[in-house]
């Protein structure tokens, strides 16, 4: 099967500090991935530099054998590449529901249109509808953004990422912020995204990451020092050197 | 739960018709407005008459402002180019008819639009109100050179319109133009309650909020804010129009920094993004203006910037904004 989503050998460095070293990875339809590494070990800068809000001092970014290095980030979005932030970033004054209606008709190349409202279209209204139950939004679908809990929004981001249908997704720390009793929710959301979507997530909670990756990728100071299977990363001499030692061990005792 | 139930009802139901119920009581309000405007100051309607056509300048200015966050100081440039068109339109070639004379203006508005929305969004933050100010001056010094179009420094006067459908001529109390103005308001303002709700709408006050968002949903910032800014440049464009077929002269101040700056002075004053607060920061604006420089002809300024301090400081939101919030906290609070 041919790659959807691969990237090669990306770099990038700020001022002297090499922040990104030769990365490639590749990721194919249904792709369940972590991407895990210390605090700084450029994980964001990695989803900043796919998704083209930073510009990567050489390497190349291919969608579905298609180079898109050089498309800017909404290109990329159109052509099936979605991320979310993970400092959230949302329409402060807007409600949930107006965000997830947004997406739908950019998604559908409507949110040109300069008469009317999504609440005429019955087909927007559901399927936002839908999200938001998705994603237990419902309640909170009429508040400003500005009103509702952080942990609220970071729901929010999903919702948004999944509202565009994208074909491969880049979740940087979704669960970064949202209260533990929460984080289920998270999770709900991650089960309900289609098989065939192609999903990157940087996440913390080892917990988490082994519940939903088949495959695990280790970054560290910029470099991949693992891709393979959650199985085997604990086990991984220059991963438990790097950066994983005490999860290592919290594994092995659970 | 309860405040299922609540939020649920209120997004099913009621903010199309709620907005559509405002907007209705809104054109109600301006018409009504008008009307006592028209009996209760007879001898006063030149100045009613400008307080349209800024009206036009600041709702313009609130488009890109209020809704899409563009810091602008330049934006009677949008303005001026629909008053000169307009009367360069009848001087010189001899179009006359008001209406035509008004959709010259609305296109030669688009223009400058365009050409000033391409110009000032190359910068971002104080760059970008740099840019705006540069864009003024242009505009400002190309009127003055182009004399033998513009009359120069000493304006263009006799600019002479037709009868309004070869029916209504422009008589010597201005109620023809008053009137004539009055339907391009409630014309326009329909309109523009319509755009702002309108997913467009709602994307522009997306992208105002946080750019990089809106450009992770697929959508083009650029793209729409020009957009915008065509949108708005015909709205400024028909307020320059207008302004030229109810004095007849055209001045090159229509083209100045001072004129923009004050736009934005009264849309702060009235609060924006909303439309509502254009009219209100106008409103306020120039009846003031028109008080205080009468009573007091020498510290009229300090008294206005005394004013605009208070707003800024006690009322952030503008007068509308701020009166909206109240009323919302009342509301509230009462249940
Ligand atoms: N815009 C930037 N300018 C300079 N340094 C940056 C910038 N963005 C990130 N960095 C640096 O790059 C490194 C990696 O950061 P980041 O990608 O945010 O790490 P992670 O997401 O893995 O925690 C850090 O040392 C950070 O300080
Ligand atoms: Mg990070």
């Amino acid at each position: 099967m041919s790659a959807i989503f691969q990237v090669d050998r990306l770099k990038k460095s700020f001022g002297g500090l090499d922040v990104t070293r030769d990365v490639s990875l590749s990721m194919e339809k249904g792709d369940r991935i972590a991407l895990i590494g210390p605090n700084g070990a450029g994980k964001t800068t990695f989803v900043n530099l796919v998704t083209g809000h930073l510009r990567p001092n050489s390497g190349r970014v291919l969608m579905g054998g298609e180079d898109i290095s050089r498309f800017n980030p909404m290109k990329r979005v159109r052509a099936g590449l979605v991320r979310s932030f993970q400092v959230t970033r949302v329409f402060a004054e807007m409600t949930p529901e107006e965000h997830v209606a947004l997406a739908i008709l950019q998604r559908e190349g409507k949110s040109g249109r300069m008469a009317g409202s999504y609440h005429a279209l019955p087909e927007v209204m559901r399927e936002t509808r839908a999200i938001l139950e998705t994603l237990n939004l419902v309640a909170l679908a009429g508040i400003p953004v500005s009103e509702i809990a952080y942990g609220q929004q970071r729901l929010l981001e999903i919702a948004l990422a999944m509202a565009l249908r994208p074909k491969v997704l880049l979740l940087d720390e979704p669960a970064a912020g949202v209260p533990h009793s929460d984080t289920y929710l998270i999770e709900n959301a991650l089960k309900q995204l289609p098989d065939d979507l192609a999903v990157l997530m940087i996440e913390h909670d080892m917990d988490l990451v082994f519940r939903f990756a088949k495959r695990v990728i280790v970054l560290a100071a910029g470099e991949i020092i693992f891709d393979g299977s959650p199985r085997d990363v604990t086990q991984d001499a220059r991963v438990r050197e790097a950066y994983l030692g005490s999860y290592a061990h919290a594994s092995s005792a659970a | 739960m309860s405040v299922t139930e609540v939020s649920n009802d209120i997004t099913d139901a009621f903010p199309l018709r709620r907005g559509w119920q405002r907007d209705l009581i809104g054109v109600g309000i301006i018409i009504i407005a008008a009307i006592a405007g028209y009996f209760l100051f007879p001898n006063n309607l030149a100045l009613l008459t400008r307080i349209i056509a800024i009206l036009l300048l600041v709702l313009s200015l609130d488009l890109v402002t209020g809704y899409c966050g563009v810091a602008t100081l330049g934006h009677a440039a949008l303005f001026g180019a629909g008053a000169y068109a307009a009367g360069i339109a009848a001087v010189t070639f001899g179009m006359t008819e008001p209406l035509s004379m008004v959709a010259i203006g609305a296109l030669a508005g688009a223009v400058a639009g365009l050409v000033s929305g391409v110009v000032i969004l190359r910068g971002h933050g104080l760059a970008q109100l740099v840019l705006s100010i540069a864009v003024i001056h242009l505009f400002h010094e190309a009127a003055n050179k182009a004399s033998a179009y513009t009359g120069g420094s000493d304006g263009l006067s006799g600019i002479a319109p037709d009868p309004i459908l070869g029916l209504f001529a422009f008589d010597l109390w201005g109620r023809t133009a008053y009137v004539f103005g009055i339907l391009l308001l409630v014309i326009i303002f329909a309109v523009l309650r319509i755009l702002v709700r309108s997913p467009f709408g709602m994307l522009c006050r997306g992208i105002r909020q946080d750019p990089v968002r809106v450009s992770a949903m697929g959508a083009s910032v650029k793209a729409s804010l020009i957009k915008m800014y065509v949108i708005s440049g015909a709205v400024a464009g028909v307020g320059g129009a207008f302004n030229a077929v109810s004095t007849q002269v055209v001045g090159l101040d229509s083209l100045s920094f001072t004129n923009s700056a004050e736009a934005l002075v009264m849309l702060v004053l009235g609060g924006t993004g909303s439309l509502y607060g254009a009219f209100v920061g106008t409103i306020v604006f120039v009846w003031f203006e028109d008080i205080v420089s009468a009573a007091n002809p020498f510290h009229w300024l300090t008294i206005v910037g005394a004013l605009l301090i208070a707003v800024v400081l006690f009322a952030p939101k503008g007068l509308y904004g701020t009166a909206v919030t109240l009323v919302e906290r009342y509301g509230r609070g009462r249940k």
